[in-house]
This record gives structure tokens, sequence and C-alpha cells, in this order.
């Protein structure tokens, strides 16, 4: 492993650089140990949240936006978006309804209210 | 005509913490007007998180954020008046807007002025070629896709990098389009390294500096658009152009306050942030006019955009309760290194402490900012990196600014 990139917990934005010496990965470039962390988190398990909208079905041109409720694996991102891209709702919906249990270890949760 | 103590015209989040911060603050006849059928403004579309860290202490999708606020207006009651669009604002405090029912006057003691801005068109810009359909503004995208379940293209292009180009990048991959490159005129993007990481990089999506569209082409539906890459001066270099098949173009140029009300009623404008000017309570140059949120200056963050509605709604409470906020003020300016600095007066005997907003003409590494009146030093920060695209706050202590006679000047120098 041998990869640049860039921190982004603060606005400093440090370059961050990162090896792989003896099995160990090892930082450089971070101005502080959350640097490090991220530089090892990302080159490890990386995670996102993402965010979509889910059709309404029984009221016109409506989508409710919706979220994972906890981060998932970077490389799950399209598959969690097939899945959420197949689902529709009926209203009324709330924020934080669960629309879909456990893509990939987060619920989806609508992140609007519809009446 | 009827009256109301305190009349808010815009309910996004600056008209919305602005009310429930006047409410707060002894003022209960508050209302909102809004053009839209719903209160929230801009973040009714803004579906991606990262709103709120600051302010609420979360991490919140635009709407979520949105309706933190909205409960706050219902709990209290304040009264909003929806599909309610303000065609006028006189300098005696009439607010006319046009509704379903006719027109509506209103007699205000005091107004806030919390219309957002908009984004920078096509017209703005002067790309040659034709005028073909799938050129869109990438706010006007945003709205298309996740308010009514639009899509609008499949191989897109987007000229410039700022947050909303950079989210829209995202958001258009997520969806299954090729986002084929986005073009940035200026030698660095204007948008958040978390958002360069997350939605350029995550998505493989290539960044091109110093780039431009040169030239769109297609007779009724963009067919793909020539970049090239532009000298110092953001000249074209001719052999730098290259062709890019796409059916979808984005405009992500710039925001501009919304400020057509603003001048009509004769409010004075500051022609660096294109907001009216004002001081440390947001007060225009009409008293009690108030101003906040994207109107005033454009914000990138909500937090502080809720942060400066809270003292442009308590701001209208004094004025409205007839209490002193001070009587001598003072002007202040941007010095080396500074675009702008807001609020561009301040009272000196307001007896409070008072923070100067401000934005730096380009990237820096680590800088020092001076504030300065005369040979007084008043306020001094450092910082290891300073952007355009963050806002810089600088407090000055109640009890130096009651020393201060001249013009306040902020400078920045860098620092090895
Ligand atoms: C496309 C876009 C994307 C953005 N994305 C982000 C983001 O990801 N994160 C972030 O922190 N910030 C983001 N911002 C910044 C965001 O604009 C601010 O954080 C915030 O929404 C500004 O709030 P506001 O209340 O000043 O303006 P707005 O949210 O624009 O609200 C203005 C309100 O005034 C109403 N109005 C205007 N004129 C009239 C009139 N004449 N009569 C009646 N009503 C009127 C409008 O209908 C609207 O509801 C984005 C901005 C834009 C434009
Ligand atoms: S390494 Fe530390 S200082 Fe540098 S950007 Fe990351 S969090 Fe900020």
């Amino acid at each position: 492993m041998n990869r640049d990139l860039i921190c982004i917990i603060c606005p400093r934005g440090c370059m961050l650089h990162v090896e792989e010496q003896n099995g160990e990965l090892c930082v450089s470039g971070n101005a502080c140990p959350r640097g490090k962390q991220y530089a090892i988190d990302e080159c490890t398990n990386p995670l996102r949240t993402i965010t979509s909208i889910v059709r309404v079905s029984n009221r016109e041109d409506t989508m409710v936006s919706v979220k994972t409720a906890n981060p998932i694996p970077k490389g799950k991102i399209f598959d969690a978006m097939e899945k959420i891209r197949a689902v529709s709702v009926e209203a009324p919906v709330k924020i934080g309804d669960v629309i879909l249990n456990d893509v990939f270890g987060a619920d989806i949760v609508a992140t609007k209210d519809v009446e | 005509m009827v009256q109301h103590d305190i009349v808010i015209i815009g309910g996004g989040p600056a008209g919305m913490a602005a009310a429930v911060a006047a409410y707060d603050n002894g003022v209960k006849d508050v209302v909102i007007l809004d053009r839209e059928e719903d209160l929230g403004g801009i973040l009714r579309q803004c579906i991606h998180n990262g709103f709120g860290l600051h302010k609420l202490g979360q991490e919140l999708t635009g709407p979520e954020y949105a309706a933190v606020y909205k409960e706050k207006v219902k709990e209290r009651g304040i009264k909003v008046f929806y599909e309610s669009t303000v065609t006028a604002v006189s300098p005696d405090k009439i607010v006319t807007a046009r509704n379903r029912e006719g027109i509506l006057k209103i007699q205000a003691k005091a107004v806030i002025l919390a219309m957002g801005c908009r984004e920078r068109s096509r017209g703005a810009l002067n790309t040659p070629g034709t005028r073909p359909a799938g050129v869109y503004s990438a706010g006007t995208a945003q709205k298309l896709m996740n308010c009514e379940g639009y899509m609008v293209g499949k191989k897109v292009v987007i000229l410039g990098s700022g947050d909303i180009g950079l989210i829209m990048a995202r958001r258009m991959s997520l969806e299954g389009a090729k986002v084929e490159a986005v073009c940035e005129i200026l030698p660095y993007s204007g948008g958040l390294n978390r958002n360069i990481v997350q939605c350029l990089e995550d998505y493989g999506i290539p960044l091109y500096l110093n780039t431009t569209v040169a030239e769109i082409h297609g007779t009724k539906r963009v067919e793909g658009v020539t970049i090239a890459q532009v000298d110092a001066n953001r000249n074209i270099i001719e052999e730098t152009k290259r062709y890019i098949d796409c059916d979808t173009l984005l405009l992500s140029v710039g925001l501009i306050p919304e400020n057509e009300l603003t001048r009509e009623a004769g409010i004075a404008i500051s022609p660096v942030t294109s907001g009216a000017l004002v001081d440390e309570n947001c007060q225009t140059s009409i008293e009690g006019i108030f101003a906040c949120g994207n109107v005033l200056q454009v914000h990138d963050l909500v937090d502080y955009v809720s942060d400066e509605a809270e003292r442009a709604g308590i701001g209208a409470v004094s004025y409205v309760l007839g209490e002193n906020k001070g009587s001598i003020s003072v002007a202040t300016k941007a010095g080396k290194g500074v675009r702008y600095v807001l609020p561009q007066t301040v009272h000196t005997d307001s007896g409070k402490d008072t923070a100067l907003f401000l934005r730096v003409t380009e990237p820096f590494g680590k800088v020092r900012f001076t504030v300065t009146s005369g040979d007084e030093i008043l306020a001094t920060a450092q910082r290891l990196k300073a952007a355009p695209g963050e806002m810089e706050k600088l407090i000055i202590p109640a009890e130096k600014l009651a020393r201060v006679k001249e013009e306040i000047v902020v400078t920045l120098d860098e620092l090895n």
C-alpha cells in the first residue's frame, strides 16, 4: 500500500501519505493524531453516509428524502443505491421512519415529513 | 392595512432563526412571508448531510435541519404566510405581498430581509455556442432531481467546483449518470476538501483547474462541450481545446444575493458582497430594516446563517422596544489580503464584544489577521490555512472597542 490522501477532519486539509511497512500502516504528513486515525480508517475500512430520494406512491410527483442511519462501507454504495431505487413508500411519512431495514448494516430512514 | 411588529421576508433557515430569536427575546407579534408552500428555503432541496455540526452538534441533512427550525416556529405559533411573494418594501416599512387572496399590505415596526440568494445564470457567463436544452444551473438540477425525482441527464460536465457543483457531481453519479469532468476556471476549488474527497475522488471524477467550457455544442439538446485551459488573464489557450461528449452541462458559477427588493427600498448595497451594508446588529442603512443570511452575504455553512439571523432577530427586537444599541459608530475596512469585512459599521459604545466576519482574497498558508484602529491593535488571530471558501470570524473585546475613534481595518499577513 502506498497512498496519498487529503485529511478532511479539519479545515487545515493536511496532505497525508500512507505506506505499508512490515505489515503496518505508516502515516506521514499529518499535523495531529486525528489525521493518522483518519488515514488508517480510510485505508482499511472507509465508510460513507449516503442520501437519496424515494418516490411517494400515493402522492403525485412527490419524493421523500432518505439517508443511511449510519455510514456504510464505501464499496457498497452502488449496491445500496440499487436497493433504495427499488422501493417506494406511502404517505404519511415522518422524519426517522425506517423505509428499508439493514442495507449493508444500516437502516434507510426518511429525512423529511410527508403528510 | 394590517399591522405587525416584526415582518420577516423569506422563510429559509435565516428567516426561521430570526423569527424564533425575535419571539424568544420579547416581541411575540412576528410574521414570516414566503413565496413557497413550505418553510426551509434552499435546504428543502439539499438532501445531503453535513448541516448543523456547529450549531446543533449533529450532522443532519438539509431537510432535517430545516425541520428543527420549522418545529420551533410552529411551537411558538409564529404566523407564516405561505405562497406570498413580497413585491415591495417601503422605507417606512410597509411590506406589500401578492398571494392567492390578492394583495396583502402590512405595516411593520421592523422588517427583516431574509430572501436568500439565486444562482448566476448562463447569461452572466458569456459562453459562446448554441442554446440547446440540457444546460441547467446546478441548483435547478438539484431541485428537479431531489424534489421532483426528475433525472436531468446521463452524461454530464459540470462547470464550477464550489460545493454545490461538487455535491451535484456525486448526486448525479449515485443516480447512475456519468460525470465526465468538473471544470474550474480558478487555480483552486472553492469547495470544501471534504466534498472534493467524498464527491469527486470517491467516484473517480476528474477536476480540471484553470479550465473552462469554451463552447457548447448541439442544436436541440446538448451533444457535447469544448473545454479549454485558461491563462493567468483567464483567456482561453487555443491549443488546449478538447471536446467532451455529454448530454448535460451543469453551471455552478456562483450565487448572488437576491436584493431587488432591498435596492428598490433605497437601502445601500455593498458592491463587494452584493448585500446590504449593515452594522453589528444586521441593521441596514434604513433604521428598523435588517438583513441576514444569504441575502446579506453568501454563506457556505447554514450554521452561520442561523447565528447571523439570531443577531438580526435580536437587533429588530431592540429596535421595536426602543432599546439603545449604541450611538457612536465607525466604519470597518478590508485591508491587505481581505476581500470584505462585515459588518461595515460597528457601534463602539454598545458595551458588547463584537464579531467581524470576513473572507480572504485567495488561498493562503499560515496567516495572521490583525484588527487595528489607528495605532491600536484590537484583535489578532492566527490560522494554519485561510481560503476564500471559509468565512473567518474575529472578535473585538468591548473594552477595546470603547476606545476606538477611527476606522477599523483588518489585514492579513502571511507567516512561514
Ligand atoms: C443550491 C444551493 C445549495 C447549497 N448547499 C449547501 C450545503 O450543502 N450546505 C450548507 O451548509 N449550505 C448550503 N448552501 C448554502 C445555503 O444557501 C445556506 O446555508 C442557507 O440555505 C441560506 O439560508 P437563507 O435563509 O439565507 O436563504 P434561502 O434558504 O435561500 O431562503 C430564502 C427564502 O426566501 C424566500 N423568498 C425569496 N424572495 C422572496 C420574496 N420576494 N417574497 C417571499 N419570499 C421570498 C424563498 O422562497 C426562500 O424560502 C447552498 C445554497 C444553494 C443556493
Ligand atoms: S491531520 Fe490533523 S490538522 Fe491536519 S487536517 Fe487532519 S485533523 Fe486537521
